[in-house]
């Protein structure tokens, strides 16, 4: 209840923050002053990302006893993790992210879940000169959408987690494996990401048609569309028996239940982003079983935690048994956010000193979770990669999985399901 | 064929906006109430749908039997408590009223439900379809349209062959003399968003099985609605289902060409009827 308290007296009092802030800044050194070590975290935990947000808690619980153990170079440090909800809005992002660098004078920042909330996030801090780290959002509209230059790049701002690259490699390998015509319907939408993903040059149709598969792309779609005939007949027409897209959950349900009611019956359907998490497959029924999607993180991945040595399997057991709720792709790096946070304040040299948290985040090496995490060999400056996979939603017992089909881009990935046809 | 398929999916489409638009129309011909709260009373018909769910386990259509009548309730509950207060000769009162209403139902839905999205599963419904000719009908947008026609014909019935449908369109007509008849205005405006809710509700159930919801979506798809009324000319309810059939046609003949001219094609069709017949294709009903 109650997730509106943004209430009058607050907005003044943030506001009275904001134009005292040259001057609570000057005296605001925190750590200097109580040895508490701060960490702001951005997350959504209402609105249509909430999904990203929802282990939070049980995550936050999971850290306790790391937190209590903390040291910087062998001395015990006191951190406080003072986490705020993004509403799913890039504007909230940007608001709560000042206000815990102005306010709450938080010495690190973490943030997570899509571009809405890491880059607002980052950009903030880039402009406040406060170290931030973050991740669960492909490193293009990253990098890109922040206006980075490659060669340039950021100072305050890293970023670890997979790209549009890896994403057109698992789906390619998915239908080579499928054996089906190499004939595809593309449903991008006229936002950030179905731009990108449709852009002639950066998104799929290049790499698409050298790789043999003929692309069907009627066009930019807008989201919370109500009718996707055109789409479907344009597939029909061109004899598509693989469909794929980046669309959110009620476009997909609504393109879904269409091409079941128009007599549209690909083969491979493999859609990012919509396909996520277990609830919004769960809602469409039996028709969620067989769709095909990319794999951020599985228990299946064979890493472990750097902070509890839990292994990744164990961790996926750990959060079914505790909330009752399916694990999802984002757990992993929800925790592995915190992993490389907490690394970080462990080996700066000097935890009051901006510089050494930036060297020692630069300095990373860390087997995490989703994956080691070294900034030394990514793509761009501040950005490092984590391995994808391939998946296929499967009912097994009367539950979906998300089972990882196609490990050719990784085969440090266990492979633990066979691709399905639908049709 | 598929340009005929394109028609018939548009037609199919427009159903769902007359059934938004249906209770805007209704309102607006018996009280010239421009109802901004409208987008949003159909997602709260769809979260009530969600709650009766939960309690009684009934499938979403069968939830229309305590869905219909609760916002009805809520609907004449509504106009007497706070509606009737603002009519009277200026339009603008009862237009900032329904703004605030607007305002308030997405951040009480907000503080209720939380921002996630949602849906009502009605199971086969959803993807089955029957083959005419070539031609598929999916069988829910095919209720829908359905639905939509005897929602309207329903109300059509009412105004014009029952005793409440003489007493709102004598009230519509002239308020004043109604009343020296013996007509009490403010039960006859209560009766009458009475069962704009009801309608509200149906098309909220829709809603809510066709697509996700969310407290904000509400305006979203008001615009389509308020399209199709003013298409089919203000307070003609037959009209409101044709402008709505001719929005979701121009929508799907613009996809047609480019899916980025879906949502453009239907604003021009609109634009293009406004700058022809400005008071809308059928205006204003006669009695």
């Amino acid at each position: 209840m109650a997730q509106f308290t943004y209430t009058r007296r607050k907005f003044i009092t943030a506001t009275t923050g904001l134009i005292a802030a040259p001057a609570i800044l000057r005296a605001n050194r925190a750590l200097a002053q109580d040895g508490v070590f701060k960490i702001g975290f951005v997350a959504p935990t209402t609105g249509p990302l909430a999904g990203f947000g929802e282990a939070q808690d049980w995550i936050l619980a999971g850290l306790k006893d790391s937190l209590a153990g903390m040291t910087n170079n062998g001395k015990p440090v006191q951190i406080e993790i003072i986490t705020k909800d993004s509403q799913s809005n890039p504007n909230r992002a940007a608001e709560v992210a000042q206000d815990l660098i102005l306010n709450e004078g938080i010495n690190l920042m973490l943030t997570h879940a899509t571009p809405d909330t890491t880059n607002p996030v980052a950009d903030q801090c880039e402009l406040n000169e406060i170290p931030c780290i973050s991740t669960n959002a492909p490193w293009q509209p990253y990098f890109f959408g922040r206006g980075g230059a490659p060669d340039v790049g950021f100072t305050y701002t890293y970023h670890f987690f997979w790209g549009l690259e890896d994403i057109i490699a698992n789906f390619t390998a998915i239908w080579d494996a499928s054996g089906v015509a190499k004939k595809v319907g593309g449903l991008f939408p006229n936002d950030a990401d179905g731009n990108a993903w449709g852009d002639a040059k950066l998104g799929l149709p290049g790499p698409l048609a050298a790789a043999g598969y003929e692309l069907t792309d009627p066009g930019r779609y807008q989201p919370m569309n109500n009718d996707f005939t055109s789409q479907i007949a344009a597939f029909k027409a061109a004899g598509c028996e693989i469909v794929t897209g980046v669309m959110i959950p009620p476009d997909f349900a609504t393109f879904w239940a269409q091409a079941a009611q128009q007599g549209f019956a690909p083969k491979v359907v493999t859609i990012g982003k919509a396909l996520l998490f277990p609830s919004s497959v769960e809602a469409l029924g039996d028709r969620g079983d067989g769709l095909t999607t990319e794999v951020w993180w599985t228990p299946d991945y064979p890493y472990s935690s750097s902070l509890t040595g839990v292994s990744a399997k164990d961790f996926g057991a750990a959060y079914v048994a505790d909330t009752g709720k399916p694990w999802t792709s984002t757990l992993g790096f929800s925790h592995a956010i915190f992993e490389v946070g907490l690394d970080v304040i462990k080996r700066a040299a000097d935890l009051t000193d901006k510089a050494a948290i930036m060297d020692a985040i630069t300095t990373t090496n860390l087997n995490t979770l989703v994956g080691p995490i070294n900034w030394a060999n990514g793509p761009v400056k501040n950005v490092t990669k984590t391995p994808l996979a391939g998946g296929q939603w499967q009912r097994v017992d009367g539950k979906l999985e998300l089972k990882i089909v196609n490990n050719k881009q990784n085969p440090q990935l266990p492979v633990t399901g066979e691709l399905k046809l639908l049709a | 064929m598929d340009l005929l398929n394109t028609v018939l999916q548009g037609v199919l489409v427009g159903g769902l906006y007359a059934l938004f638009a249906a209770g805007l129309s209704l309102i607006f011909g018996v009280m010239r109430l421009v109802n901004i709260a409208h987008g949003d009373l159909i997602v709260l018909a769809a979260y009530i749908a969600m709650e009766v769910i939960k309690l009684t386990g009934l499938p979403p259509l069968a939830a229309l039997v305590f869905v219909v009548p609760l916002m009805a309730a809520l609907g004449y509950g509504l106009q007497r408590a706070v509606l009737n207060r603002t009519l009277g000769g200026d339009l603008l009162p009862p237009l900032l009223v329904s703004f605030g209403l607007s305002v308030i139902l997405q951040n009480g839905l907000l503080a209720a439900f939380t921002a996630d999205s949602r849906k009502l599963d009605a199971g086969v419904l959803e993807t089955a379809s029957v083959s005419v000719g070539g031609l598929s009908i999916g069988l829910l947008p095919a209720l829908m349209f359905a639905t939509a026609v005897a929602v309207i014909a329903a109300l059509q019935f009412m105004f014009y062959k029952t005793a409440l449908g003489r007493a709102f369109r004598a009230t519509s007509d002239d308020a004043e003399i109604a009343e020296l008849m013996g007509l009490d205005r403010r039960r006859v405006y209560a009766w009458a968003m009475a069962l704009c809710l009801g309608v509200v509700a149906i098309a909220g159930v829709f809603l809510a099985i066709r697509s996700n919801f969310d407290p904000f979506m509400g305006p979203g798809r008001l615009i389509f609605g308020f399209e199709a009324v003013i298409i089919g000319g203000l307070g003609n309810l037959w009209g409101t289902l044709a402008g709505g059939v001719i929005l979701g046609v121009a929508q799907g003949l613009g996809a047609a060409i480019d899916p980025g001219w879906q949502i453009l094609a239907g604003h021009v069709a609109f634009l293009l009827i406004l700058a022809v017949k400005p008071r809308g294709l059928f205006p204003r009903m006669d009695g």
